[in-house]
């Protein structure tokens, strides 16, 4: 385990301090953050204890399918399908399913440009999703968005970000907008260790703590900026720890554990929608695949090390295998569900490829509201410059 | 109809929508308890409390990509930068996710935003202070850009501005916040964007102008007429993006010489769009290359004695104008 990014971090004696959440309640502190290391069990904690076996079994699936559509997305990419960057969440499915899964009807999610685990998390379909890594016609966002930018407010899920650090100030207005039209909710926003060099960053943790904003800011931590390790591109540790100057309470936790994720945010959740408090929340993870998939991936990390966390800390391993345990799950449902996962994903790679690309004469669609609804017109004049022939 | 000025203007635009729609907020530095770095908002937050008029800390990146992220969930906030050179800092919220989060969405959200502010030269504030950025929004797709010259269109384009349901880039002018004019005092008053205006009707050339560019061609204009005795017709633009493209062609077909006037940088200015505009569409009309005034091309000057001669001053237009005839 020597080099692995996390061990310094998960270290119990180095890190107790570093784990206890601001102001958090004396007794909900051992139980929430993980003070003895990733192999504390949160299995029972208050916001697991009432899950059924049934729930359990769902967010197992969800972190599958995410999974499973990553997979397929990536054969597709080496195919030759999917154009640009392609940015995989596999190894972190954990935190984004953990996350949502705690999620009511006025909390709200948005990320960076690594976006289809939340997006399918929040519960956009294989189809939409893929067909918009083809940019295809069908793809969610019409084929203008891209693998960075799903986006679907229906879904209270705001996108898909592309410029690192640059969602940081549009989660704190989503959370800024529910507490003006008073409601109790909340705004996760999401975003990268890397990210957390970036000064807007800051800007927004000064304004959520001085306006008591309900953002809870979740720094995935995989460890890496890229190529950039974090011991080579952050001073301070931990980096959530940075949100103390701010006043805003902190936690470290292991996002390799669902249950623990989702520990996590429940208490983030109350401290936003109870006393409109911000958070920071570093939740330690790991990506299998390079940056973005085309991304050599030797260069800053060993083979062995991925392997170390394929092997022993891969979150979907861990919650099957705590599953069996409790007795939750069976061989049948476990192949049953991974075959439903691929077969969807295979379809859904059907479905973009039989899937139309976008007409020329879109590409002048949704630029202004405006233009969209010539009906509603208000102003005059030449809006466009060049337009298709 | 009151005479009232340019300030004043903003000021009841700003106080009628706030009072009209519950989902207008106006924010930035000092816009509250100082009453406003310029007294735009003088008396608004007395009137309509903290939760609607907000003063921010000197933290432009957030404050814009808080009212982006309050404007895609419905909210429709004023953002007010104390100098327009100032929004460089927030560049991404702007430029990146107020203008492209519609498209790349696919038409899924709207941004009904307003960014606001004075931006021009002729202060002696130096470079860092002088920037008219109308160009840089007006070359992005997804914004829309205002430059109202009057007392009346500041109030009219900036209550536009506010109903409309896209980012709409309000360019204000410190020198003109003290004009006074007659504005009507009709709460629904609204001039709509992309409406070009005639200052004064003109028959052998025509200058196009937008800011305060436009009274420097007025009295141009006066002087041509009074002792040349050319009859020069004004253009206003008023609003940049969008463009009243047929105001423009229809005025060069009227009066077949055209001037084009800015205090923007020539280089990719505003004008270096409507110069090509003219000769695409109007070229059989011309009896004159078309002519263009703008600031002069370096970064702007402190000193008066500089400055004076780097925005397009009364003279050197109508030396150009001269060339014309
Ligand atoms: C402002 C900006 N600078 C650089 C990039 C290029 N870039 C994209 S992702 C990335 C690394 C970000 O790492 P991190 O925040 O840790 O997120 P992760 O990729 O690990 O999910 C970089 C440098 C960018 N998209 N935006
Ligand atoms: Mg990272």
């Amino acid at each position: 385990m020597e080099g692995l990014h996390h061990d310094t971090i998960l270290e119990p004696s180095a890190k107790d301090s570093a784990k206890i959440k601001k102001e958090s309640n004396e007794e909900e502190k051992g139980e929430t953050h993980s003070d003895q290391a990733d192999s504390m069990d949160f299995s029972t904690s208050t916001a697991n204890q009432s899950l059924s076996a049934e729930d359990k079994v769902d967010l197992y699936e969800k972190m599958v399918r995410i999974r499973r559509f990553e997979e397929r997305s990536l054969r597709s990419y080496q195919q030759g399908h999917i154009g640009g960057f392609l940015h995989l969440y596999i190894g972190q499915e954990a935190v984004a399913v953990g996350s949502v899964s705690m999620l009511g009807e006025d909390d709200h999610v948005i990320t960076a440009y690594r976006d289809h685990g939340h997006a399918l998390a929040v519960g956009m379909d294989f189809d939409e999703c893929m067909a918009e890594l083809y940019g295809k016609k069908t793809g969610c966002s019409k084929g203008k968005g891209g693998s960075m930018h799903f986006f679907a407010p229906d879904k209270n899920y705001w996108g898909g970000h592309g410029i690192v650090g640059g969602q940081t100030p549009l989660g704190l207005g989503i959370a800024f907008a529910l507490k003006y039209n008073k409601k109790k909710g909340s705004c996760l926003c999401f975003m990268g260790d890397g990210a957390t060099n970036q000064g807007p960053f800051y800007e927004s943790l000064n304004l959520a703590s001085l306006w008591n904003l309900p953002v809870v800011y979740i720094i995935e931590n995989n460890g890496y900026s890229m190529g950039t390790a974090e011991s080579r591109h952050s001073a301070g540790d931990p980096l959530a720890r940075r949100g103390e100057a701010f006043d805003i309470d902190w936690s470290v936790s292991n996002g390799h554990d669902i249950y623990e994720v989702r520990q996590t945010i429940s208490d983030a959740l109350t401290s936003a929608h109870e006393k409109c408090r911000p958070s920071v929340l570093e939740i330690v993870t790991y990506r299998y695949r390079g940056h973005s998939v085309a991304d050599p991936d030797q260069t800053y990390r060993s083979k062995e090390e991925i392997e170390e966390y394929k092997t022993n800390k891969d979150p979907l391993n861990l919650f099957r295998e705590k599953l069996i345990k409790e007795g939750n799950i069976s061989e049948d449902q476990i192949k049953t569900i991974d075959n439903r996962a691929k077969g969807d994903a295979e379809a859904s790679a059907e479905f973009a490829d039989a899937s139309p690309y976008p007409d020329p004469s879109e590409l002048m669609d949704d630029i202004y509201w405006e233009t969209d609804n010539p009906g509603e017109k208000t102003s005059e004049g030449t809006m466009f410059f060049e337009t298709p022939s | 109809m009151a005479k009232i000025t340019y300030r004043e203007a903003l000021n009841q635009a700003l106080s009628e929508e706030i009072k009209r729609d519950n989902n207008v907020v106006l924010m930035g530095e000092e816009v509250a308890q100082f009453k406003g770095s310029y007294k735009v908002s003088e008396g608004m937050l007395e009137k309509f409390g903290a939760e609607r008029v907000i003063d921010t800390p000197i933290s432009e990146a957030a404050f814009s990509g808080l009212a982006v992220g309050a404007a895609m969930m419905g909210m429709r906030p004023v953002v007010e930068f104390m100098f327009w050179s100032f929004c460089y800092v927030a560049f991404d919220q702007i430029f990146n996710n107020a203008a492209s989060v519609r498209y790349m969405s696919g038409g899924l959200i709207n941004v009904p935003i307003v960014f606001r502010g004075p931006a021009n030269g002729g202060t002696n504030v130096g470079a860092t202070h002088s920037h008219t950025p109308e160009n840089f929004a007006a070359n992005t797709p997804g914004l829309k850009v205002i430059c109202p010259a009057t007392p009346a269109d500041a109030k009219g384009m900036l209550k536009a501005a506010i109903r409309d349901n896209d980012p709409v880039c309000v360019m204000e002018n410190t020198i003109l916040y003290n004009m006074q004019d007659e504005v009507p005092d009709d709460p629904d008053f609204i001039i709509p964007l992309g409406k070009a205006n005639i200052l004064k009707e003109g028959k052998d050339m025509t200058i196009i102008a937008h800011g305060k560019a436009v009274h420097t061609s007025l009295e141009v204009a006066h002087t041509l007429e009074e002792k040349h005795n050319v009859s020069v017709e004004v253009l206003d633009l008023r609003s940049i993006r969008p463009l009243d493209v047929d105001a423009i062609i229809k005025t060069v077909k009227k009066t077949n010489r055209v001037l084009l006037v800015e205090e923007n940088k020539p280089f990719c200015g505003v004008d270096a769009q409507i110069a090509f505009l003219i000769q695409d569409q109007a070229f059989d009309y011309l009896d004159a290359p078309i002519k263009r005034v703008s600031a002069i091309d370096a970064p702007q000057a402190y000193s008066k004695a500089l400055e004076n001669i780097q925005i397009p001053a009364h003279d050197r237009i109508l030396a150009k104008a001269m060339e014309l005839i």
